[in-house]
């Protein structure tokens, strides 16, 4: 396998992994609004993501860095090409990032609203935002001969993205739900795993929805169908799975299923684009491949080296992380930090 | 072209912005890993308290220091497309290895950090800490890795009409690079240190909780004199290195449009006309500009006029001159500050070993000030070291104006510099008016009694948590 080829799946494994983790601190994010009832289980709630969400939001950096260093034209195509829309993404992280830290430092309802109102935002509109992008991603964009992207309004926003956006909003919320499900006790958790089980038909739809138009809108079927088909199967087959574990109050379980459709999901766009990481509809000749894209084979290989040796400590500590955290919080304030 | 000015713009202004914080994260996590050893080692409660007292204004700073650090990554790529085209073989590589070495690092720790009290064994903690602490300046280290190939490109060959890596030591041993990290990092500890020095001088002037900000003061003092030295000697190498890699930077940091005499005298003030290419009205010290340079008292300095003829030698027709005025100005400001932040500390640790600190109200009010100064050295250090180096982006390959997005225009890049100015602005507020609170309520407002199982954060809003 070219080093490149590597690349590309480590991005499309950083970008995976990314949503999984960060899909459930925004879901839990948009919690604080809807399920949260004082400011005690606002608290909660958010430090249920506390010691987490920072280095979640590094899978992004890590996979945006990677674009940069391992597909130079891939990174500036897509960050230029995305101009507004990551402009928007930027504002919506600094200000759920903040929020975190800000809302409990001054004695002020209205201070308290303020952040919790920037952490809802913050934590909507970035599912929302890759939704969109993975979507547009794969149904092709307008790259000219130079690589550079001239999308218009609608290249970004249509019946399809939308839909992609707002399957991202529910499976983030659907996600988010069942991890505080999962690390909360008393009517906190039982509220979450009934929300869970209340949005769950509806994000049902929206995959269904985003299958059925992945299918009419793209090209994603015409020779990848071998993989997608089986792949979207096994993301029903879960979601089907996942009605029994909700109904059966599995937490775990439950969990685990939404996580891997978001993953299935998140994956079938790095598959729909291989071999090419960005598609054209201006012409098919400009579409970017892998290969093109791609840095010189020296620096692939440096990184590689990096990347073989410091992924597996990255991991290790990072599941540590987990262990350390992995009890539930009882809403002692003693243990809120934030 | 607006855009490459509008780009420039939000460029600069964003990164300074980010600088506010970066330093002083660097800075303050050493401090506190240092405390938080103490307390260890000494088993003293007292510097616990400090601990946890100096981390409130190191939380809040890193929460600002973290989201302002996503936009660096994401805007060479939205802005400045064509650069990241060209560079992002050699240029990028260094900052996936910062996220992948630095980033995870810090992240991870730091949370493990702020909610492991009393969940994880007490060296652990501190490991902790540390690993922050290593992670913020590994973070450094490799940024400036990258920053280092613009000034001075090394370890790459032309070619696929792009620069690629072909020799990562040459990328790593860069001189560029081994000048100006430890010169950033030494400017970030005197940046945590002087933020310390100068609250506890506040302290000490109101005589509130004596022992608690002589024992600050003291450990901060020590980081701060000893970071000084080291601004000073890696600045002098900076000097060195500028003056073979990077001659125009210089010959515009002096004011120079001739070549010097031989020694060369350093110019302490002067007024510049950058139309009719004359510096009139210097203030001179001898032979100093002689030694930065050189390490010696002889040797002379090249001038704007020849080193610009021998770049359009070069490169052909064009405008070669960095802005002389901001350069020269940029200079002048980081010296000084540098200097003085190299004084104030060598007077305090004199007068606290003299036990005359107390009475020293004069120089604790000195102290206060002090917490600018390494801000705005900082800032100046980088405003020469970037304006310098125009009108390249990467020096000697790549032009600025070249390296912009064709596909961004301005007024997409007004709004994002108009969003992006905005809420820093708020930001920046903010971090000022939680500073002030904090600083004010010192670390006396901790509840003493439950003081070693909870911790500051939860003074804020916990007591209005339950209504």
């Amino acid at each position: 396998m070219p080093l490149s080829d590597f690349w590309f799946i480590l991005i499309a494994v950083l970008f995976i992994g990314f949503i999984f983790l960060e899909g459930f601190d925004f879901g839990v994010g948009m919690s604080t609004k809807f399920l949260a009832r004082n400011d005690l289980e606002k608290r909660v709630v958010i430090n249920t993501i506390g010691p987490v969400w920072d280095a979640n939001e590094v899978w992004l950096i890590t996979a945006g860095g990677a674009m940069f260093a391992a597909f130079p034209h891939w990174y500036a195509t897509v960050f230029s090409g995305y101009y507004l829309p990551f402009v928007v993404l930027l504002l919506a992280f600094i200000i759920r990032g903040v929020a975190f830290e800000f809302r409990n430092k001054v004695d002020s309802v209205a201070w308290v609203k303020t952040w919790d109102w920037a952490i809802f935002f913050g934590s909507l509109l970035p599912p929302f935002i890759f939704g969109v992008f993975f979507t547009s991603l794969i149904q092709g964009l307008p790259i000219d001969a130079d690589m550079n992207m001239y999308a218009g309004f609608t290249d970004f926003v249509n019946i399809y993205t939308l839909i992609g956006g707002i399957t991202f909003v529910l499976l983030s919320y659907l996600h988010g739900l069942l991890f505080i499900g999962l690390k909360t006790v008393g009517s906190l958790r039982e509220r979450a795993n009934r929300a869970a089980r209340k949005v769950y038909g509806l994000t049902g739809v929206f995959i269904v929805l985003f299958i059925g138009l992945t299918y009419l809108d793209t090209d994603a079927f015409v020779d990848k169908s071998a993989l997608l088909i089986p792949m979207y199967g096994v993301a029903i087959l879960l979601y089907v799975l996942l009605f029994f574990f909700l109904r059966n109050k599995r937490e775990g379980l439950s969990f685990t299923m939404t996580g891997l459709i978001f993953m299935i999901i998140t994956a079938s766009f790095f598959i729909t684009l291989f071999p090419n990481v960005m598609i054209s509809t201006m012409d098919p000749a400009f579409n970017m491949s892998i290969a093109e894209a791609a840095s010189g084979d020296y620096s692939l290989k440096i990184m590689t080296i990096v990347a073989c040796t410091m992924v597996p400590i990255v991991l290790a500590y990072t599941i540590w992380s987990y262990y350390v955290f992995r009890k539930r919080l009882t809403g002692d304030k003693e243990h809120l930090e934030y | 072209m607006e855009e490459v000015l509008l780009a420039r713009i939000q460029f600069a202004s964003t990164t300074l912005f980010h600088f506010i914080f970066v330093p002083l994260s660097i800075g303050l996590a050493l401090i506190i890993a240092i405390m938080q050893t103490m307390y260890l080692v000494k088993k003293d409660d007292i510097y616990l308290k400090m601990t946890k007292f100096w981390s409130v204004f190191f939380l809040i700073n890193f929460a600002i220091g973290v989201v302002t650090g996503i936009i660096q990554e994401f805007q060479f790529g939205m802005n400045w497309s064509a650069y990241s085209r060209f560079v992002g073989d050699i240029f990028g590589a260094p900052l996936a290895v910062e996220a992948l070495l630095a980033f995870f690092l810090e992240s991870t720790f730091i949370g493990i950090w702020i909610f492991g009290w009393g969940k994880i064994p007490k060296w652990l903690h501190l490991a902790s800490i540390w690993l922050v602490s290593f992670g913020t300046i590994m973070s450094a280290f490799w940024i400036l890795a990258a920053n280092s190939f613009m000034q001075n490109p090394e370890g790459y060959v032309l070619q696929n009409g792009r620069a690629e890596m072909n020799d990562i030591m040459a990328v790593l041993m860069n001189e560029k690079l081994w000048v100006a990290f430890p010169h950033t990092i030494f400017g970030s500890f005197a940046t945590g240190a002087f933020f310390v020095i100068g609250v506890s001088a506040w302290y000490l002037i109101k005589k509130r909780k004596v022992e608690f900000f002589k024992k600050s003061l003291a450990i901060s003092l020590v980081i701060g004199m000893l970071s000084g030295l080291g601004i000073a000697f890696t600045g002098h190498s900076q000097a060195q290195y500028l003056m073979h890699a990077q001659p125009m930077k210089m010959a515009a940091a002096e004011g120079l449009w001739e070549d010097s005499g031989d020694p060369a005298a350093w110019t302490l003030i002067a007024n510049i006309d950058v139309e009719n290419r004359d510096t009139t009205g210097r203030i001179d010290i001898p032979f100093m500009l002689s030694y930065l340079t050189y390490s010696e008292f002889k040797g002379k300095v090249e001038g704007m006029n020849v080193l610009e003829k021998k770049m359009i030698d070069k490169y052909g027709e064009g405008d070669y001159l960095p802005p002389v005025k901001t350069t020269f100005w940029s200079f002048r400001i980081m010296v000084v500050t540098g200097g003085t932040l190299l004084g104030l500390g060598a007077l305090g640790l004199f007068l606290m070993w003299r036990k005359k600190i107390m009475q020293s109200v004069w120089f604790l009010r000195l102290l206060i000030v002090g917490i600018f100064l390494p801000f705005i050295g900082n800032s100046f250090g980088w405003i020469m070291s970037e304006m310098g180096r125009q009108p390249w982006v990467v020096n000697g390959l790549m032009k600025t104006a070249d390296g912009i997005s064709p596909n961004v225009s301005a007024g997409q890049i007004l709004f994002s510099l108009i969003s992006f100015s905005t809420i820093y602005t708020i930001l920046g507020i903010i971090m000022v008016v939680l500073f002030v609170k904090y600083i004010q309520r010192g670390p006396e407002e901790q509840r003493p009694a439950e003081v070693s199982i909870t911790d500051p954060f939860e003074t804020g809003g916990g007591e209005h948590a339950v209504k």
